[in-house]
C-alpha cells in the first residue's frame, strides 16, 4: 500500500472549551479526491484548517506524504505539498491578480514546476484577462479560480477546498467543477467541501460524512446513494 | 512672507522626519496588529545612538551607517524577547507591556547617558545655507534631510510595491492567516518588520539629532505624531503615513504662523477632520 498523501489519527481539536473534533481518524491516498459532508458546524472546516495547520488540535497525529506534521506550522505544511483553496477564498485585496498568484509560487520536492503562470493563465483565461486588476475588483466566481489558480502554484500533491462553490451561479459552479476534475486527473489529491451533494458524488472517489465532530459515513458514491436514509438523517436532503 | 516660507520648508522637513517614524509603527500595527507604544524609544535610541557614535565617527552619516543596522538587530532582539508573545494577546496587554518597555529603556537611558541635554554636530560640510532673501537663509543640513527623507521614501515605495518582500508585507496587512497558509512563515515576516520599523524610528532619530538637543523623552513626542500620522493615513498604509505626515509637518508649521494661541492643536484639528471625511484614514480600509 502506497504512503497516504494525508493521514490524520485521533484527532481532537477545541475552539476555548467547546470539543469541535473528536477523535476524528482520516486517509486520503495520493491522487483521491474525498468528499467531506455534513451539515453545518458538523466540524468540516475545522477538520480542514486542523490538516492544513491553521488550528493546532489538542491530540492526535497528521502525516503529509509519510512524514509527521503534527507539529509544523501551516507554512511547513505548504511547503511540504498541502494547498488550501479557503472558505472566502482567503483573496489578497490589494495585490493584483498577478501578484495573488506570484505570491507563493514555488516548485515542489522533485523541483519541478507543474502548473506554472501560463497553465494557471490557460486553465482561467479569465484571471489572464484580469491580471492587472486589484483581488478586491473581482467577482466572487474570479475570485475562486484566483484562490485555486493560487493553490496550484505552490505545486501541491494534495488540495483542500473548502465550500468550493458557494454563493456562485450554476454556470460558474460547472465551470469550477470542470476545473477541479482537470486538478484531480492531473494525480493531485483533494478534499473538498461543498453543499452540492449530486456534483460532489460524481467528482469524488471516496465519500466523508461528519456529524457533532465525527465521521459517521466512509464510502463510495454508489454506497452513498444507495443509503437513503442516511443522506436523509445527516445532509438533510 | 519669508516666514511662512521658511515655516513651510521646516514643515515639510518635519513631515518628511516624522514619515520615517510612523511609516515603522504603521507597518508594526498594520501588519503585526501590535500597538507599540514603545516606538518613540527607538527614536530615543537612534538619537542617543547618534551621540555616542558621532564622538567616534566624527560624522553623523558615519553614525547612521553603523547605527541603522545596530538598530535592526536590536528590534530582532526586542521581538524575540518580548513581542512575539503579543501576537495571540489583546490590545491592553500589548499597551501595557510596550509602557513597560518604555520605562525601561529610560532608565536605560538616564544610567547611560544621564539627564543633561547633549548636542550632535552638523557635518562641517553641512554647515552653513541657502540664502533666501538678505536675512534668511535655509540650513544646508535641512536640505540634506529632506532630501534623504525622499529618497528613503522611494526607496520604501519601490520594495512594497515592486518586490517579492513587498508583496509579502502588503498581503500580510490583509490577510496574516493566509500568508502564513501560502508557505511564508508569519514569525519570520513579523520578526523583520518589527526590526523594520525599529531601524526606520531609529535611523528618524538619528538624522534628527544635529536639528535638536538630544534629551531624555524625546521620542514621546515623536510617538504621539506618529500614532496621528498612522490614523490619518490609515493604519498599515505607507502611501497614507507619507501623505499624514506631510500634512502634519506643513499644518504645524503654518499653525505656528497662522494661529499661534492655538498651533498645537492644528494636527488634532487635522486628524479630526480627516476622521470625519474617511474613518479609515486616507488610504486605510473603512472602518
Amino acid at each position: 500500500m502506497s504512503t497516504p498523501a494525508i493521514l490524520a489519527e485521533n484527532i481532537n481539536t477545541y475552539y476555548g472549551r467547546s470539543h469541535i473534533l473528536r477523535g476524528v481518524s482520516f486517509t486520503v491516498a495520493p491522487g483521491e479526491t474525498v468528499s467531506l459532508l455534513g451539515r453545518n458546524g458538523m466540524g468540516k472546516t475545522t477538520l480542514l484548517r486542523t490538516l492544513a495547520g491553521l488550528l493546532r488540535p489538542a491530540s492526535g497525529r497528521v502525516q503529509l506524504n509519510g512524514a509527521d506534521v503534527t507539529a509544523a506550522r501551516a507554512s511547513a505544511r505548504s511547503r511540504a505539498g498541502l494547498a488550501i483553496v479557503p472558505e472566502g477564498r482567503g483573496i489578497f485585496p490589494n495585490l493584483t491578480v498577478a501578484e495573488n498568484l506570484t505570491f507563493a509560487s514555488r516548485a515542489n520536492a522533485k523541483g519541478e514546476r507543474p502548473w506554472p503562470l501560463e497553465r494557471i493563465y490557460a486553465l482561467f483565461p479569465r484571471l489572464a484577462e484580469r491580471r492587472h486588476h486589484w483581488g478586491n475588483e473581482l467577482s466572487g466566481g474570479e475570485q475562486q479560480m484566483l484562490s485555486i489558480g493560487r493553490a496550484l502554484m505552490t505545486s501541491p500533491s494534495i488540495v483542500l477546498l473548502d465550500e468550493a462553490t458557494e454563493g456562485l451561479a450554476p454556470k460558474l459552479r460547472d465551470e469550477i467543477w470542470a476545473t477541479v476534475k482537470q486538478i484531480t486527473d492531473s494525480g493531485i489529491a483533494a478534499i473538498i467541501v461543498d453543499k452540492n451533494l449530486n456534483d460532489l458524488l460524481a467528482l469524488a472517489d471516496r465519500n466523508t460524512i461528519m456529524a457533532k465532530g465525527e465521521i459517521v459515513f466512509d464510502g463510495t458514491s454508489d454506497a452513498l446513494r444507495a443509503d437513503e436514509a442516511l443522506i436523509h438523517r445527516h445532509l438533510g436532503v | 512672507m519669508d516666514l511662512v516660507l521658511i515655516q513651510l520648508l521646516n514643515g515639510i522637513q518635519y513631515g518628511l522626519l516624522i514619515f520615517l517614524a510612523a511609516s515603522g509603527l504603521t507597518l508594526v500595527f498594520g501588519i503585526m496588529g501590535v500597538i507599540n507604544l514603545s516606538h518613540g524609544s527607538f527614536y530615543m535610541l537612534g538619537a542617543y545612538c547618534a551621540l555616542t557614535l558621532t564622538q567616534f565617527t566624527g560624522d553623523i552619516f558615519f553614525s547612521l551607517a553603523l547605527g541603522v543596522p545596530l538598530a535592526f538587530l536590536f528590534g530582532v532582539i526586542i521581538e524575540w524577547l518580548f513581542i512575539r508573545h503579543l501576537y495571540d494577546r489583546d490590545h491592553l496587554q500589548q499597551v501595557l507591556l510596550t509602557f513597560a518597555l518604555i520605562l525601561i529603556f529610560n532608565e536605560v537611558q538616564k544610567i547611560l547617558w544621564g539627564s543633561y541635554p547633549h548636542s550632535v554636530p552638523v557635518p562641517g560640510y553641512l554647515q552653513g545655507g541657502v540664502k533666501i532673501s538678505e536675512l534668511l537663509s535655509y540650513p544646508y543640513y535641512r536640505i540634506a534631510v529632506a532630501a534623504f527623507c525622499v529618497a528613503l521614501a522611494l526607496a520604501m515605495m519601490f520594495v512594497i510595491q515592486k518586490t517579492r518582500v513587498g508583496r509579502i508585507i502588503r498581503a500580510g496587512e490583509s490577510n496574516r492567516e493566509m500568508v502564513e497558509a501560502l508557505g511564508i512563515d508569519s514569525r519570520l515576516l513579523f520578526r523583520f518588520v518589527f526590526a523594520a520599523g525599529v531601524a526606520l524610528a531609529a535611523t528618524a532619530g538619528i538624522v534628527a539629532s544635529p536639528l535638536e538637543s538630544v534629551y531624555p523623552g524625546i521620542g514621546e513626542p515623536v510617538l504621539i505624531i506618529s500614532f496621528v500620522v498612522v490614523v490619518i493615513g490609515g493604519i498599515g498604509s505607507i502611501k497614507g503615513a507619507f501623505l499624514g505626515a506631510l500634512l502634519i509637518g506643513i499644518a504645524d508649521a503654518l499653525g505656528k504662523v497662522y494661529f499661534p494661541a492655538f498651533s498645537s492643536s492644528v494636527v488634532y484639528a487635522l486628524m479630526a477632520a480627516v476622521l470625519i471625511a474617511r474613518p479609515g484614514g486616507l488610504f486605510g480600509r473603512a472602518a
